[in-house]
């Protein structure tokens, strides 16, 4: 037997092991638990030790028994060589194992033997930390915007690191921060305007751009190439080279602090794309389908209100959406065209309320959750229309 | 008969374009020629109110005479700089009631009380009184005469419309900007964020090509930074980062990495010793390339991954017959497969880092050496109010886009219509 495939997977293999306990040890710090020492040689001994055994065993034993076993002694190991905690961090730490031992299943003196072995076990184990790693990075952020609305600001100065909920309070304190921005900063407003500003410049785009995709696609005249070519560099221009202007005009115009003003502007940013995406999609209907409409006598109109919109719906769909989003999440223009707060869409507010450094963080960070939990909700359960929006939109961004 | 359907197909396709080019030419193009106009011109922040003549209307009651009623108008100049010419003042009485004691500066005919009270200084405050009085002696109906709003006219310049014009503006930008400084930074944060968006987004590319459990959760939660408002993100990541009592710094001082909490967003420099090297890093900029790449990996990712999984898989089939490991089956075939839509990456995720405002600006505002030229043009434009200053970066910032754009459809904008 090579040696060198062993020491490698066995080295790679704790690491990858040794790292998810340190983020399980991470999380258990943030519900209160006094971990200071992440023990990282000690623990990493005890890795090696479990995979060792893991190879050693083989397939002496049935699987299941095998990482039960393994699970459970590498439990009692840590509890003896580790600080005491509760019951529920062995048990994390156990079920974690398990995992672990499972998604190596695979590995036995036999597969170690074959071609390419050291590679195939730096990639496994590559993208095995890859996942951790991104599902970590990413949603930690939201973890900890989530988690600190339920808190308070004199807790979280006491101890910064304990996120824990306490559930022994009435529900009305645990909740606390969402009344309060409710009744106080009026949030349940700015939602109203935000969805308002939203959905409006959805419609308002559509109906502006499905005409104008048409005659893209489809129709023949003076100046089509350059029109084409020119949406896409017009969009390519940024919201910050044109808030001078606008917010010059506006003024004099008596257009800022309004919603229609936002519309406008939110509609006009977000139509060059939305005809790129749909032309795009109309080029691929085929003409038949349509001269048999101009046959039956229907006109331009006719035909894209009862051929082209029913047959691209899905696209649509796509464009309305990725809209939504861009007119959601939009700040500079909310920025700097809102100073009343009776106008405020919801990111406007929320920053609004960073103004004033008294505000406490859990009323930002509920607040974040109000703006940020409609449109993930949102993306989760059209997630194929926006990522086809997405990808077809995201020259920008 | 062909010649007059083209006729009919032109004048459709022009009518169905045009609210669309309207709109975007109104709100989009203009706004960028408008820039030019105003970066030549010594304009600020207060100067864009037109200056107008404003009344507020005070109606006050006589005890001792039911039927007289007194009328105070505080007239005054909305502007404190410019002067107003040619003032003109009207307001309507109800039949029956007239004025007594009337300025010799107004008329009263047809029930309107009409008055010209001719240039206006900057400044300009009055108090105008009118005693009024039924013909008939009746009592007068207060809320009447409070309900009709006084109509105030004058001519004012406006500012944005003289032919005043100025290079000053260019003149501060290149030269007492610190300009190079500011290109630097900008290009610092567009270049790494850039790379640093592509690397990571193929990383996660090639996961999620892979077959693995919860497979399509990865791939929602991949997109999150990305579709969650920047707004939200940035503050949360603010109270993330936090040297008092933020997260990361806690969790680290917790388990004695470091000493001292490190003010990731505020502090410009911090000194790292890497293998006996001392080396200045940029710290908050690193901090806010690092959200950059944060955010803005997903959209890198969705791209590649497209691309990926339109690889035929009999060509790692093969390579595998041919006994080729997963390394070189990545350099040989994944990574030929993707470096056009990599470099198409590039240019377009390098332009709109160029023009990143948002999310440096709500992460430090542009301190601690993180000011590039898009945060410059709000900090002139409204943190120093100097409107015209403002116009001329955002001039600056559009040449060198026109540039890039330039290099983008040279190189690659036909194979971009390809893909």
């Amino acid at each position: 037997m090579k040696y060198k495939p062993l020491i490698i997977f066995l080295t790679i293999s704790s690491v990858f092991f040794l790292s998810i306990i340190s983020i399980w040890k991470i999380m258990a710090t943030l519900q209160g638990l006094n971990l200071q020492n992440l023990n990282i040689n000690q623990n990493f001994l005890l890795c090696i030790l479990t995979t060792f055994l893991f190879i050693f065993i083989g397939n002496k034993l049935d699987h299941l028994i095998k990482i039960i076993i393994l699970s459970t002694l590498f439990t009692a190991l840590y509890y003896y060589l580790n600080e005491p905690t509760p019951l529920w961090f062995y048990f994390g730490l156990f079920l974690i194992t398990l995992f672990f031992t499972s998604r190596i299943r695979k590995y036995n003196k036999d597969f170690l033997k074959e071609d390419y072995v050291t590679e195939k076990i730096i990639f496994d184990f590559i993208s095995l930390f890859g996942i951790i790693f991104f599902a970590f990075v990413i949603l930690f952020p939201f973890y900890i915007m989530f988690v600190t609305s339920f808190k308070t600001q004199i807790a979280l100065l006491v101890n910064p690191l304990d996120f824990s909920i306490d559930f022994k309070n009435n529900l009305y304190d645990v909740f606390k921060s969402y009344f309060v921005i409710f009744k106080t900063y009026n949030f349940g407003r700015y939602i109203l305007t935000s969805s308002f500003v939203s959905i409006g410049t959805v419609i308002i785009t559509l109906i502006f751009a499905i005409p104008a995709a048409y005659a893209v696609a489809r129709l023949n005249f003076f100046g089509k190439t350059f029109l084409s070519t020119s949406i896409l560099i017009i969009y390519m221009f940024p919201a910050i080279v044109l808030v001078i202007p606008l917010y010059t005009v506006f003024s004099q115009l008596g257009l800022r602090n309004s919603v229609e003003g936002l519309l406008i502007v939110y509609t006009a940013t977000t139509l060059p794309v939305a005809i790129y995406m749909l032309q795009g999609y109309f080029k691929s209907i085929p003409k038949e389908i349509e001269d048999a409409g101009l046959m039956d006598g229907q006109n331009w109109f006719g035909i894209i209100l009862k051929i082209i919109i029913p047959l691209s719906l899905p696209a649509i769909a796509s464009v309305a959406l990725y809209v939504f989003m861009i007119a959601w999440n939009e700040f500079l223009f909310s920025l700097m065209f809102l100073d009343n707060p009776k106008s405020f869409t919801l990111s406007r507010a929320i920053n609004h309320l960073t103004g004033d450094a008294e505000t406490p963080r859990q009323y930002l960070m509920a607040g974040s959750v109000v703006v940020t939990l409609p449109i993930l909700l949102i993306f989760v359960y059209f997630e194929k229309y926006l990522v086809s929006g997405l990808t077809a939109g995201s020259v920008k961004g | 008969m062909s010649d007059t359907l083209s006729k009919i197909e032109k004048r459709t396709a022009y009518t169905l374009l045009l609210p669309a080019v309207f709109l975007v030419f109104a709100i989009v193009l203009f706004p960028i020629f408008a820039n030019i106009w105003i970066s030549f011109k010594e304009v600020e922040l207060k100067d864009i109110r037109i200056p107008e003549p404003r009344a507020k209307k005070i109606v006050k009651e006589i005890t001792e005479n039911q039927s007289q009623l007194k009328i105070l108008y505080r007239l005054r100049n909305s502007s404190l700089i410019e002067s107003i010419d040619d003032v003109k003042f009207s307001d309507k009485l109800p039949k029956n009631i007239k004025p007594i004691n009337l300025d010799s500066r107004c008329k009263f005919s047809l029930n309107k009380i009409k008055c010209n009270f001719g240039k206006w200084e900057a400044k300009y405050k009055e108090n105008f009184e009118i005693l009024i009085q039924h013909i008939d002696n009746k009592k007068i109906n207060k809320n009447i005469i409070k309900l009709q709003k006084p109509n105030l006219s004058g001519k004012a310049d406006n500012i944005l419309l003289t032919m005043k014009f100025t290079l000053k503006n260019f003149k501060k930008v290149f030269i007492e900007n610190n300009f190079i400084d500011l290109l630097l930074t900008t290009f610092y944060f567009t270049f790494f964020g850039t790379v640093g968006a592509i690397i990571f987004g193929i990383f996660a590319a090639q996961l999620v090509n892979q077959k693995f459990y919860g497979r399509t959760f990865m791939r929602s939660i991949l997109l999150f930074p990305y579709v969650g408002p920047v707004v939200a993100l940035a503050y949360t990541w603010t109270l993330l980062l936090d040297p008092n009592s933020g997260t990361l710094n806690a969790l680290l001082v917790n388990f004695q990495i470091i000493d001292q909490p490190i003010n990731l967003l505020g502090q410009k420099y911090i000194m790292m010793n890497i293998l006996g090297f001392e080396i200045k890093l940029r710290l908050a900029l690193t901090t806010v390339i690092f959200f950059e790449i944060w955010r803005y990996f997903p959209l890198a990712f969705l791209f590649i991954l497209a691309r990926l999984q339109a690889v035929p898989k009999d060509l790692y089939e093969a390579a595998e017959v041919d006994g080729a490991g997963p390394l070189k089956k990545f350099i040989h075939i994944t990574l030929p497969q993707i470096t056009a839509i990599i470099s198409i990456l590039f240019m377009i995720r390098f332009i709109w880092n160029f023009n990143k405002f948002e999310d440096i600006f709500l992460l430090t505002g542009g301190a601690s050496g993180t000011r590039t030229l898009p945060i410059n043009v709000y900090q002139q434009g409204f943190g120093v109010s100097d409107i015209g200053m403002g116009s001329a970066v955002s001039i600056v910032i559009v040449l060198i886009l026109i540039i890039f754009m330039f290099i983008y459809f040279k190189l690659i904008g036909k194979k971009a219509n390809e893909i």
